[in-house]
């Protein structure tokens, strides 16, 4: 069930250096990088990083740590103002933009240390997520008039349905800081759909999980991606997880992306082992 | 003035400015002996010590009491008002602030507004709300040079204030307690893990913050002989916009953060804008943190995400 | 393309069936926001009914009516604090500046306006029509004043972290009291009436309308943080970063917890023009600040109980310990240390006392002392979070 080989993509070469899924083929990639770089003072962090994906693409972004792997994420959701290069989200430039602004033009993501709202309940953590849904103004809210409660009664229903993705609804009145862990990340995850999204990125969202959870979890991933019709992005380190779920993998090392395929010609690929394991003694 | 010649106006003006620049240093050098401690203390625990003010003014009523009281000599004052200063900082590091060495950094902050309170308040009650008069800790008062009259206290206050800066400097980049202070200021963690006793570092650096505060008091009550209980609060304010405007954290920030206030405020009063001097200071405050938030030579702390 | 129109896309609603059904998990029983509402305004009523009978039989005396004042205008501003503090999460150090703004602003208004309302001193503090008007007019004067200043010093402020906003909004608030002391000199002619301060302020401030103008506060600061405003600025200091990633607006809800808590200060301020009828600028210094702060935050930041009762326990104090006045500040602030060190949180921590929830886990039996039953998951069934 897991490794499901029925459903593998076919990939097709873009004449960038990128792939992308057949079935997206014809569409604007949801997003794109060019060129992207940064350099924090003299260190080069990330360079050359190209990206096209898919509408509904699921791709991976592997490497060892500190590979630049989350600084790729904090580039493209402009928590980092990149040195060169450009993103573009549904082909519009994202440069300039502060990071509620990209978020709000469709990109979401997670964070590797888990960033919640600890003192508010689960649910409230999902319609901090949805607020931007909401349009209400102020002085509808602090004086009660009835379209604040038909509001609050509709995103009620929405963040719970939105828990309903790992079955979380009864969780929904806990507080946050209280969850387990595993639970938190899934968490964090509803919160970022809440944002309706156009793509998701998620950092390490297997972290800390067995090997239960994260079989789960790739359930969970393929039928976000179904049911929103959204690309999702994720780092991991859980090989399972990754070449279980991803059609493209991108494989950074040094901040530099050394190769880019399906799951298969990664784990083949003898750059890719090298820069896991360093290089093989000759005997 | 239009009775004086030429020449007899111009050596007045250059006479008066000379003498509100000494003033300027004067008043400066005292804002950045006082600075100094803020800037340690916040360095290392990242606490704005309110009660850091106050200690000058407990210092101020040693010097009265051991003078004025006691009738004992100036330099017994001296050497009792910095080594109280001294120990007072320490005693209120070990009471008040290190029990929250781990809670927010809010709860410290009121601990610290408490001990403040305590301090002024327990002052009013003991000595009375009144000021007490300081006697001259020397006859000497000016000295001159080249035929213009300088007055001794601000000369001592300056070249206090450049040795004490040299002395600190020297403890803290070449002796291994003024690494420990680094070290701990930079990871509090990591260097508890490399073996250093962080507590007691705390306390060293609030000593020597807390003798810098008590040479402060003695330079203050050269120069305005007063001690009351309420005098801690502005001096300990403008301090610490010194040290904050001059980069919290760094030693030569706070030193020339007092230079600044000290400065600013002078030359506010020559122009004879006097109540308004309080104003100005903030003002100034005000336009660095929007201009450099981290202060002159204040370096950023970024926030990993 | 500044505004992108996401509306227009065919995207699916997020009703995609994942939900299992709505989440009334294990059948708790709960109050329906009417009924919640009817029970408070009960509440209030009944307080209401009782201070005034009190006050118009005679029972309480001229000083201690002026007392009751007090409570109510500190409960406004530490309840406005609490927004920028316990929910926003900063630290203002200068929250007496905008009470003095509010306070001379709204005096300002209600003297000068005074007869084109066919009002004199005296009838002023007369219950009129024209008196009740004129009296909300100035308040919501002085509010907007204090608020446009706290909108002057938010915009820079709020770009700064901790710390460094305490010491700018320190700053701001010596300003406003060397502004409010020198202003006439600058302006040639009499404004504020500078150290003296502004005198014959007639008194229009009196129980009734102090207890009205409080409990409309609290319901507003109440309604405004339980709503996706203020969900938004908790949000904010639970973590800035994950709710900019989230698409909150921090730049505006920060803007908008300050203002709102400067606004709220303005009104208390005008509230205390009238009931002690001076404004003096001494009074509105730093020491000021620091005594809502720690009513703030001994009360519990967050929590608005714990700010209605310490403000009232702290503003009665001192006057019942008035014989021992002197050693009053002393043990005040070793208090103070000592809540600090051994329970920070303050009194109610972030507690927020609702007599509906109280009602609704009597419904269902819940009780502290009862174990909880488990529900279908193995969770607990119990409101553990206020709603």
């Amino acid at each position: 069930m897991s490794n499901d080989r029925k459903r593998r993509p076919v990939l097709v070469q873009m004449e960038t250096p990128n792939l992308i899924p057949e079935r997206d083929l014809g569409k604007k990639p949801v997003l794109e990088a060019h060129d992207l770089g940064i350099d924090f003072g003299g260190l080069t962090a990330v360079d050359d990083f190209n990206i096209a994906m898919g509408r509904t693409e699921i791709s991976g972004l592997i490497g060892p740590n500190g590979a630049g792997k989350t600084t790729i994420f904090n580039l493209l959701t402009n928590v980092y103002k990149p040195t060169r290069g450009t993103v573009l989200l549904d082909g519009y430039d994202t440069s300039g933009k502060s990071v509620v602004e990209v978020n709000k033009m469709g990109i979401a993501r997670t964070f590797q240390n888990i960033r919640l709202f600890n003192k508010m309940t689960v649910e409230e953590n999902v319609l901090v997520g949805l607020g931007n849904s909401m349009s209400t103004n102020l002085l509808t809210d602090v004086l009660r008039l009835p379209r604040h409660w038909k509001q609050e009664a509709e995103f009620h229903d929405r963040a719970l349905d939105l828990l309903g993705i790992f079955d979380m609804q009864g969780l929904a009145t806990t507080q946050a800081g209280n969850l387990p862990y595993g639970a938190q990340r899934r968490l964090e995850i509803i919160r970022a759909l809440a944002t309706n999204p156009k793509v998701l990125l998620l950092d390490e969202p297997a972290a800390g999980m067995n090997p239960n959870e994260t079989d789960e979890l790739m359930e969970n991933i393929h039928k976000i991606r179904d049911d929103f019709h959204i690309a999702i992005l994720l780092i991991e380190h859980d090989m399972s997880l990754v070449m279980g779920v991803c059609e493209v993998i991108g494989v950074l090392d040094y901040g530099k992306i050394i190769a880019k395929g399906t799951p298969e010609e990664i784990q083949s690929d003898p750059r890719v082992i090298e820069a896991y394991l360093g290089k093989q003694e000759v005997k | 003035m239009s009775f004086l010649s030429d020449t007899t106006r111009r050596e007045v003006f250059a006479v008066t400015f000379l003498t509100q620049v000494l003033n300027g240093l004067q008043l400066g050098s005292i804002y950045a002996l006082v600075a100094l401690g803020y800037t340690m203390v916040y360095g290392i625990i990242l606490l704005l010590n309110f009660a850091h003010g106050d200690i000058i003014m407990v210092g101020a009523y040693i010097s009265w009491i051991v003078m004025s009281r006691l009738g004992l000599s100036p330099v017994l004052a001296v050497i009792l008002s910095v080594l109280g200063c001294t120990a007072l900082g320490v005693l209120i590091d070990k009471v008040a602030y290190a029990p929250l060495r781990e809670a927010p950094r809010l709860s410290i902050l009121i601990t610290a507004i408490g001990v403040s309170y305590f301090l002024e308040n327990g002052s009013q009650l003991v000595f009375g709300a009144d000021a007490k008069v300081v006697p001259n800790f020397t006859d000497l008062t000016t000295f001159q040079v080249g035929g213009m009259s300088f007055s001794f206290t601000a000369v001592l206050t300056i070249a206090v204030t450049v040795v004490s800066t040299i002395v600190l400097n020297l403890l803290v980049q070449k002796t291994k307690l003024g690494k420990a202070m680094r070290a701990v200021s930079e990871d509090m963690g990591a260097a508890r893990l490399m073996g250093i006793n962080v507590n007691t570092t705390i306390s060293f650096t609030f000593a020597v913050g807390s003798a810098l505060a008590g040479i402060g008091a003695v330079l203050y009550s050269m120069a305005y002989h007063q001690a009351t209980p309420t005098m801690g609060i502005m001096l300990g304010t403008k301090a610490f916009v010194a040290a904050v405007l001059g980069g919290i954290g760094s030693i030569p920030g706070a030193v020339i953060g007092g230079l600044v206030v000290g400065f600013a405020e002078v030359a506010v009063s020559a122009i004879g804008l006097s109540v308004w001097q309080d104003a100005v200071v903030f003002l100034l405050l005000i336009i660095v943190l929007i201009v450099k938030p981290t202060g002159i030579l204040g370096h950023p702390m970024t926030e990993k995400v | 393309m500044e505004d992108i129109d996401r509306t227009e896309e065919k995207r699916p609603t997020i009703k995609t069936g994942f939900g299992a059904g709505k989440g009334n998990a294990g059948g708790y029983r709960a109050l329906p926001m009417p009924a919640r509402y009817a029970i408070n305004a009960v509440l209030v009523a009944l307080f209401l009914i009782v201070g005034e009978s009190m006050i118009g039989g005679g029972v309480v005396s001229r000083y201690q009516t002026t007392v009751l004042e007090q409570i109510g205008i500190y409960i406004i501003m530490a309840v406005s604090l609490n927004i920028a503090t316990g929910y926003l999460g900063q630290l203002p150090l200068g929250h007496a500046g905008f009470m003095s703004v509010g306070g001379y602003a709204c005096a300002l208004f209600v003297m000068r306006n005074m007869d084109k309302f066919g009002l004199t001193f005296a009838t002023m503090a007369t219950p009129s029509l024209a008196s009740v008007m004129l009296f909300a007019l100035g308040l919501l004067f002085g509010g907007v004043c204090a608020a446009i200043c706290g909108l002057i010093i938010g915009i820079p402020a709020l770009r700064l972290k901790g710390d460094y906003l305490a010491i700018i909004t320190l700053g701001f608030a010596e300003i406003i009291r060397v502004v409010m002391l020198n202003i006439d000199s600058v302006l040639g002619f009499e404004l504020t009436g500078g150290a003296k301060g502004l005198t014959g302020i007639p008194s229009y401030t009196n129980f009734l309308n102090t207890f009205i103008v409080v409990a409309i506060v609290i319901f507003l600061i109440h309604t405004m943080m339980k709503s996706r405003h203020g969900r938004a600025i908790i949000a904010i200091r639970d973590n800035e970063i994950a709710a900019e990633a989230s698409g909150v607006n921090t730049t505006y809800y920060k803007t908008l917890a300050f203002v709102a808590s400067a606004f709220f200060a303005g009104i208390g301020g005008g509230l205390y023009a009238g009931c002690i009828g001076v404004m003096a600028p001494a009074k509105f210094g730093f020491m000021k600040s620091v005594e809502i702060l720690v009513m703030v935050v001994l009360g519990g930041m967050g929590s608005m109980l714990g700010s209605v009762v310490s403000a009232t326990v702290l503003t009665i104090l001192p006057e019942a310990l008035r014989a021992f006045s002197d050693y009053r500040m002393v043990v005040y602030s070793v208090v103070l240390i000592l809540v600090m060190i051994f329970r920070p949180q303050g009194l109610f921590g972030s507690y927020d006392f609702s007599l509906s929830r109280v009602i609704e886990r009597i419904m269902n039996h819940d009780y502290p002392w009862r174990k909880k039953p488990k529900d279908a998951t193995g969770g607990e069934v119990s409101a553990d979070v206020e709603r």
